[in-house]
């Protein structure tokens, strides 16, 4: 078992472009049932043997596609995380980096209307190792297990992924939230999945400075995730404030989003925080040997 | 994106916000003729810099005559305002904003910005005006959501505006001005529009008599207008170059110059070597291709930091295989002369295979099995 997705999944894919091609055939190579891609005038053709529908309503009705995978470029990303949503499209995973902030709160506002989730944007995607990866994280790294992972940043979860697997700490999903101000699912939207996952023993999750979701995700686990072990990383304790670092919603503004405080919450909460990037899988092996 | 007072208020005019009349200078000339064409009385001489807190920093004056005004330009113009927004090394006055003198009754404060917490724009006013609003307790500010559709609604404009204490013909042209604020905001794709103050003057009349206006990078694309209001003199060239790369760089003040694929990781990057005892230069994600050009350009800016004592390199090669990456450096390395010691951390695909490279190339690079290893040999380095 997992959260979000697994073998069952049945991925179509908004924004079938070089990088789209390449990313949806690593997909495919992983085991992921990739059955339909939208794009405008194409309908009845195919690539590789996905075939192509003009409208995502189409292709969910002639496959029940039931995630979509996200590439469509930045200008015109909204537009299709909406036709997604209101197409019945239950999981949309955006890999889309640089959508305006206001289209996003557009776009929030269909979600919750629909009911749809949504994870990025900005975000390497979700994987359940072993069984089904929606995005661009290489599937190699991962092992499964029992170990969830939400994280605001792509490489890093890499780093925690890889510092897991190689003590033989397999993953039962892994989910990519983003690193924009305005993110579909949040820590705790992914907190909630995996407190009632049987199949998720703790919980590795990687913030970074920037906004108050860290000290919202610290509030939520402190009354909700008792058993389950939380270990985290907040990057940015060295960032300077007021300067944006790479993520568009990594910025200490008016004095609040300090990776210090972050911490100082989560800790709180009994959450294991690591200051070194390095330390989180053995943090995560020293919690689960503690039993 | 950031822009100056003076075009914040052009943008304000342009919505249907009140703003003291003014007059843009770049020279102690033009600051005569300003100080004429607004009438020859009391006028206020404003440095236009990329930073708040000028007035305390002396970059606010008045002045009654033309000789007071030109005086005021001639200390200004050129000199280096350091404000607790600018950093020590403050910012260089090369633009005044020179605008009438207004009778003032009363200061507020009013700014709409993206609140996290619920996913939206919000206007927030206080009745303390001309304060840093980071300093007023949450309970006295006032907050109202503004649709991203409808903008903010007659009621809620209202209700702030009553909130403020204000009250008639002065309450209606606060909601007036409120209402035109989330306009603007709205249809520039801001993500800060503040007005500190905004003044209720002795006839009643409501003025934007500070103008604040922050842009969000991501929709700057569908604002050709916005984007030709940047001042290129606002901005760290290092930065500006890098941007023009597709790099992502932050200049620090530390002596480890470090160059790494992911902001995430990037950041952590940063923390591991302080963690480690040392202090990192710069943020730099260098993307996820590392190819030969962009490790060329990203380390040549980096080198040009001239308390760079030695640089580290942190790559995650996932779906970019660490040989391909390993080639991008040593190419890179083989363009630029590296004078400081050079650490290569690289993890995932093909690891094997990339540290070999390096390791035969004869290059002077020290590598490192994990980032502990690497932050640790490159603090150790910049010793």
């Amino acid at each position: 078992m997992s959260i979000l997705c697994g073998k069952d999944t049945k991925v179509l894919v908004q924004g079938l472009g070089s990088a789209g091609k390449f990313h949806a055939a690593q997909c495919r190579e992983y085991g992921t049932q990739v059955v339909a891609a939208a794009k405008p005038g194409a309908a009845g053709t195919e690539w590789e043997g996905i075939p192509y529908f003009n409208t995502v309503r189409d292709a969910r009705a002639a496959t029940d596609a039931n995630c979509s995978l996200v590439f469509v470029p930045a200008a015109f990303c909204a537009d299709a995380i909406v036709e997604a949503a209101l197409a019945g499209i239950p999981l949309i995973i955006t890999v889309t980096e640089g959508i305006p902030t206001l289209d996003m709160v557009r776009v929030k506002r269909v979600l919750k209307e629909t009911g749809a989730r949504m994870v990025g944007p900005n975000c390497p995607g979700v994987i359940t190792p072993g069984a089904c990866k929606i995005g661009i994280m290489p599937g190699y790294i991962h092992q499964p297990g029992r170990i969830g992972v939400i994280s605001r940043s792509g490489t890093l979860t890499y780093e925690a992924v890889w510092q897991l697997s190689a003590r033989n700490i397999g993953q039962s999903t892994c989910i990519g939230i983003g690193g924009d101000p305005i993110p579909g699912m949040s820590f705790i939207d992914c907190l909630e999945l995996f407190a009632a996952d049987p199949d998720t023993d703790g919980v590795v999750m990687i913030g970074e400075i920037g906004g108050s979701a860290e000290e919202e995700a610290a509030a939520w686990i402190a009354d909700h995730m008792k058993g389950k072990p939380v270990v985290s990383f907040i990057a940015g304790a060295t960032a300077p404030p007021g300067k944006r670092m790479g993520h568009a919603g990594a910025i200490i503004a008016g004095g609040s989003g300090k990776a210090e405080d972050k911490k100082a919450a989560l800790r709180e909460a009994g959450v294991a925080v690591v200051d070194s990037p390095a330390d989180i899988g053995a943090a995560m092996e020293e919690r689960l040997n503690r039993g | 994106m950031n822009i100056h007072e003076f075009q914040a208020k052009e943008l304000f005019a342009a919505g249907g916000i009140p703003v003291p009349r003014g007059f843009h200078c770049r020279t102690v000339e033009e600051v005569r003729a300003a100080h004429a064409e607004l009438g020859g009385g009391l006028v206020v001489v404003k440095a236009q810099i990329h930073a708040g807190g000028r007035g305390k920093a002396g970059g606010v004056q008045l002045a009654k005559t033309a000789d007071e005004a030109t005086g005021h330009a001639e200390s200004l113009l050129g000199s280096t305002l350091v404000t607790h927004q600018t950093g020590p090394e403050g910012k260089v006055v090369s633009r005044l904003l020179v605008e009438e003198g207004l009778d003032i009754r009363q200061e507020f404060y009013a700014a709409i910005a993206i609140d996290r917490r619920t996913g939206g724009p919000v206007l927030i006013a206080s009745a303390e005006g001309g304060v840093e609003i980071e300093s007023v307790p949450q309970e006295q500010l006032l907050r109202e959501p503004v649709d991203v559709y409808a903008g903010l609604w007659p009621h809620q404009a209202r209700a702030l505006a009553y909130g403020l204490g204000l009250s008639g013909d002065s309450a209606k042209k606060a909601a007036s001005v409120l209402t035109k604020l989330a306009r603007v905001f709205l249809d520039h794709d801001c993500s800060l529009a503040e007005v500190n103050p905004l003044v209720v003057l002795g006839d009643g009349g409501v003025v934007a008599l500070d103008g604040k206006m922050n842009f969000d990078d991501n929709a700057l694309f569908r604002h050709k207008d916005v984007q030709a209001l940047r001042d290129p003199d606002e901005e760290d060239a290092a930065e500006a170059r890098a941007a023009k790369h597709n790099l992502s760089y932050v200049k620090l003040d530390g002596t480890i110059g470090c160059m790494v694929n992911g902001a995430g990781l990037a950041m952590g990057t940063m923390d591991i070597i302080q963690h480690h005892g040392g202090s990192p230069a710069n943020f730099l994600d260098v993307g996820g291709g590392a190819s030969v050009d962009r490790v060329t350009e990203a380390f040549e800016i980096i080198c040009d930091d001239p308390n760079v004592k030695a640089i580290l390199v942190n790559i995650f090669g996932g779906i970019v295989k660490c040989d391909l990456i390993a080639e991008g450096v040593l190419g890179a390395i083989r363009n630029v002369e590296l004078k400081v010691p050079l650490v290569v951390r690289l993890e995932g695909t093909n690891v094997e295979r990339g540290r070999q490279l390096l390791a035969e190339s004869g290059l002077p690079i020290m590598t490192a099995t994990d980032m502990t290893d690497a932050a640790q040999k490159a603090v150790e380095a910049a010793r």
